[in-house]
């Protein structure tokens, strides 16, 4: 990590627990690097706290190369930061000026519930999935993927909506907290392909259901998610599961 | 019941919602057609005789009488359900950020459906009482339509209520300029033949009729129609 020069002044949201009320509290940072990414800029700031025997900063981060989708962060305003299409560990320094004072606060939404600081539980997601984003396999073992015939077109859509991270920056960046462009990414990667087709109806029915019981908003098609997406999850996503959704309650048999 | 539990199941959530929400819209959409159509005929500068014709029409079949109704309701369910949303999108935020940059990822206007669509409301309030609601209770009262040309050019007079209608027609616009579009997505329908001519219909159809309501009372206030 080479010596930067970089000062910033950080009003970082910090909260014990999601029983307890939090509040902002600034921080003054000198020497960063430019190429350092947000992430080691925090690093840099818990490692001030803990020899100033204070409280590191709680955040999320796993695999700081953009695909986990652990790391979160409203950044000025904006779910993982300034830039389009990428998430806060593949945010550098270099997009912020020296003197900056850049505020940091967790996803907001009632169903992201904080942990602790900038930590937020996102196991609404897991439920949601739970619901039915699988396909199921009840006996033996799974086939050779390439035994299915699958047309490059079908392949490519349905790995463009497989490329989400589940990182919930389409929740926090919409103004309604909802869920949709995630949902509609998971429903739509099986129903582009063969093997979504046995459980297509049920499966958008009871992740549509999971959703909503799970207290997201629903989608004013201001686009916000999709913007904000680091994997660049398209909006057609959102109006493929409307389909998929209205077309199931028509004609499923799930009365 | 059993039917009649996925039905309202499917109503009450939130794509249902939204569903209602564009299915309402766009046969709001399809009166504004008639009603800038008709209205458009005060151009003919005629004295009102074209435009009275079509009024007539309009105030007594019994074929638009009855799509009144519809109308009405189409309102009502338009309002009621995009306070509904507005409500559990609203507690689906319960904490808000203190910093907001939702210029970068989205337009204002299209995050300002339900302020716009309030505008409207007051401003329908105001017009119906201006034409629709005196013409009702007369024709319910006495049998006979009023004289709703002439109507039109006493209240256009006053330049505040232009105002009031020209600010009315801004508000139009822009919960137009985002709604046309959204109907469509929500009901899914988003196609790579098709979203060029939706777009493209959707701001022509938002410019073009507040437009054309916006220069019924300033002509009528400037004297160009008389």
């Amino acid at each position: 990590m080479s010596e930067g020069n970089m000062r910033l002044t950080l009003k970082v949201w910090r909260q014990s627990n999601s029983n307890t009320e939090g509040g902002f509290e600034n921080y003054q940072l000198e020497g960063i690097s430019p190429d350092m990414s947000f992430l080691e800029m925090f690093d840099v700031l818990n490692e001030q706290l803990v020899e100033a025997k204070q409280e590191p900063v709680a955040f999320d981060h796993d695999c700081r190369e953009g695909i986990c989708g652990m790391c979160s962060m409203h950044i000025n305003g904006q779910p993982h930061g300034p830039l389009q299409g990428v998430t806060t560990c593949q945010l550098h320094m270099r997009s912020f000026k020296d003197g900056d004072t850049i505020v940091v606060e967790p996803w907001r939404a009632g169903s992201f519930p904080v942990i602790k600081d900038l930590v937020v539980a996102r196991d609404a997601f897991d439920r949601i999935m739970a619901a039915g984003g699988f396909v199921s396999v009840n006996t033996g073992n799974a086939q050779d993927a390439n035994n299915l015939p699958i047309p490059k077109e079908a392949a490519d859509d349905a790995f463009a909506a497989a490329a989400c991270i589940g990182c919930g920056a389409c929740v926090a960046a919409c103004k309604n907290a909802s869920a949709m462009l995630f949902v509609s990414a998971k429903i739509s990667q099986l129903a582009l392909l063969p093997q979504g087709q046995a459980e297509r109806k049920i499966r958008a029915e009871k992740m549509v259901a999971q959703m909503d019981s799970e207290g997201f908003g629903a989608c004013t098609n201001t686009g916000a998610c999709s913007a904000e997406c680091p994997k660049g999850i398209t909006f057609d996503n959102i109006a493929r599961m409307n389909r998929e959704y209205l077309g199931a309650k028509l004609s499923s048999t799930n009365v | 019941m059993i039917v009649m539990s996925w039905f309202t199941q499917t109503l009450t959530s939130s794509i249902g919602k939204k569903l209602i929400m564009a299915l309402t819209g766009l046969f709001l959409i399809s009166f504004l057609v008639i009603h800038a159509a008709i209205n458009a005929m005060i151009f003919y500068n005629d004295g009102g005789e074209t435009f009275s014709h079509w009024g007539h029409f309009m105030g007594t079949n019994p074929i638009i009488r009855t799509l009144e109704i519809g109308l009405v309701l189409g309102f009502l369910f338009h309002i009621y359900d995009g306070l509904m949303l507005t409500k559990t999108n609203r507690a689906a935020r319960p904490v808000s950020y203190a910093s907001r940059n939702a210029n970068a990822n989205s337009t204002w206007y299209s995050r300002s459906m339900g302020l716009l669509g309030t505008i409207i409301l007051i401003f329908l309030v105001i017009h119906t009482s201006h034409f629709w609601i005196p013409n009702r209770t007369n024709q319910f009262a006495t049998g006979e339509e009023l004289d709703l040309y002439n109507m039109m050019l006493t209240t256009f007079q006053n330049p505040w209520v232009v105002l009031i209608y020209v600010a009315g027609c801004f508000s139009l616009f822009w919960h137009l300029l985002h709604g046309f579009k959204s109907a469509f997505q929500t009901l899914g329908l988003y196609h790579v033949k098709y979203n060029g001519l939706i777009a493209f219909l959707g701001t022509a159809f938002s410019i073009v009729v507040p437009l054309l309501f916006a220069l019924m009372p300033i002509a009528m206030y400037l004297g160009w129609v008389k």
